[in-house]
């Protein structure tokens, strides 16, 4: 009944998932920490380029964004990243669509974790005296950093579980696989159980051990 | 203005602004120039590719419109049939007895871990196997059934949520008067709860209604993103032109059912006669992410 299953490389397809995820947590960190300093930030062009951002990534399916990253960027534009060999270049669009995608979500865990810090927190440490850098090191960003933990950690999730849309352009990872295996096999309920079971130990512990970290940290008020 | 990040600007500091102003457009006009350029370049600028969609209704009429209809099918389903699935596993949440609060918390934990489109091309092929459902319809089954499965979960994360937001005095009061447990559910609890998760059930559907775009990917769904495809084979490659289409209708469509969750979310809020709880539009999202433990929280 299991003999089928060394036929297919099941771990290697998970490994392309974590992969994904990783990589695209990264780049949308970077590009949604700029995306929230500038919807934060006191120039009004950079705020309504943020909120223009945020508002539109948000209302897109992640599902467009990836085929098109594809049949327009690749296909139409003849834009390749840099990769050669479908199958690179495939992962590294998939890639793209997901950070476009996520760091708006990002953006809007740090922007509510900087919301969270009351206005006379920072006015109680100018009347004392602070300079500005202070003010941000000393009292408003420790703050800050610790009411994002919970929804960062929540955005993670969320991407974990998105980068099965990456199937959509042929990127061999674990939702790609599943559908290759069912094809083939008779063995529906064993195949979709592993996979199950796959996502479900990629995502429940993250999401415990950092939910139980960000209640750990948050700032009670 | 000032926020807690900075102050009432001086005018070094105003001086300053206007030259990162300056900086960050001419970046921005930079990156438009590449975009434009690099369209022009491959042609995809020209006007027959656009031009189905600005003369005559032959591209909605064939395309976007039963496309669109079938989005909204799906959603509406999904979301008629996870509604009251979610209300049952949100309050068996709360039951008093284990043996119904802990098998419940598995299923809506487990469901909640899962991709989507793992439950998607599950139903796929559920459906194929185990039913006579003709393969024309098997695609919507199977969408449907996938959201369904996935948002049921967390609406019953959302109604639980609802539910403990109300303040502790609404049940003690039910208990005074004599009510047993399923009348104070009944009569008390829900009818408020249910006010104050709108907004949270309203942004949902965004979600409901992206999530459809993935069975016209991968399940041959013939809903709007997938004739975004076949319009380009159709009309000559506008790969462009159709996507950017497509996306204005879905941006379209999800910011109108933002705004309209952000405005019950205020009305509520405001509300006098109400207790004042209300599952906004950001516990959605919470909600919809698996291992967090409690959910939502007002």
């Amino acid at each position: 009944m299991f003999d089928f299953l060394s036929d297919y490389d099941i771990l290697g397809a998970f490994w392309t998932t974590v992969q994904l995820a990783l990589l695209s947590a990264v780049g949308s960190l970077i590009w949604g920490t700029l995306l929230a300093a500038m919807r934060v930030g006191p120039v009004p062009l950079m705020r309504g380029f943020g909120t223009a951002y945020v508002n539109l990534v948000r209302n897109i399916p992640l599902t467009v964004i990836i085929l098109f990253t594809s049949l327009g960027l690749y296909q139409t534009l003849g834009i390749s990243l840099g990769a050669k060999g479908v199958e690179d270049i495939n992962f590294r669009l998939a890639v793209l669509g997901l950070i476009v995608y996520t760091s708006a979500f990002v953006c809007e865990a740090l922007r509510s974790g900087i919301n969270t810090v009351p206005v006379g927190q920072a006015e109680a440490a100018r009347a004392i005296g602070l300079s500005f850098s202070q003010v941000l090191w000393l009292v408003v960003l420790p703050q800050a950093f610790r009411s994002t933990v919970g929804p960062l950690t929540n955005v993670l999730i969320a991407l974990t579980k998105n980068t099965t849309v990456a199937a959509a352009i042929g990127v061999a990872e674990a939702a790609f696989l599943m559908k290759e295996m069912i094809e083939n096999e008779a063995q529906l309920l064993l195949i979709s159980a592993i996979f199950a079971f796959g996502f479900v130990v990629l995502t429940l512990p993250t999401g415990l051990i950092l939910g139980w970290v960000g209640k750990k940290v948050a700032v009670k008020r | 203005m000032s926020s807690v990040l900075y102050d009432a600007q001086g005018p070094r500091a105003k001086r300053r602004n206007v030259l990162f102003t300056v900086v960050f457009l001419a970046a921005l006009m930079a990156l438009l120039w590449w975009v434009y350029s690099t369209l022009e370049e491959k042609g995809q600028l020209a006007w027959p590719l656009w031009e189905p969609f600005f003369t005559g209704t032959e591209a909605w009429s064939t395309y976007i419109w039963p496309g669109l209809q079938n989005t909204l099918k799906a959603a509406a389903l999904a979301m008629i049939i996870a509604l009251p699935l979610g209300a049952f596993f949100g309050i068996a949440r709360l039951s008093e007895h284990a043996w119904i609060r802990v098998p419940a918390a598995i299923v809506v934990e487990f469901f909640r871990a899962i991709p989507v489109l793992i439950l998607m091309i599950f139903g796929l092929a559920l459906f194929a196997e185990y039913t006579n459902v003709s393969s024309d319809d098997r695609p919507l089954y199977a969408v449907v059934t996938g959201l369904v499965l996935y948002n049921a979960s967390v609406l019953a994360e959302i109604v639980r949520a609802g539910i403990l937001a109300l303040p502790k005095g609404q049940s003690e009061a039910a208990m005074a008067i004599g009510l047993r447990k399923g009348q104070e559910m009944r009569l008390i609890l829900l009818p408020q709860a249910v006010t104050a998760m709108l907004p949270a059930i309203v942004s949902q559907m965004v979600v409901i209604v992206k999530d459809t775009a993935l069975g016209g990917a991968v399940l041959t769904f013939p809903e709007l993103l997938s004739s975004a495809n076949t319009m380009s084979g159709y009309y000559g490659a506008n790969v462009i032109a159709s996507f950017t289409v497509v996306a204005v209708i879905f941006i379209a469509l999800n910011f109108a059912l933002t705004s309209f969750a952000s405005w019950l979310e205020r009305r509520l809020r405001r509300a006098k006669k109400s207790t004042g709880a209300v599952v906004g539009v950001d516990d959605a999202e919470i909600a919809g992410t698996a291992g967090t433990g409690t959910g939502g929280t007002t």
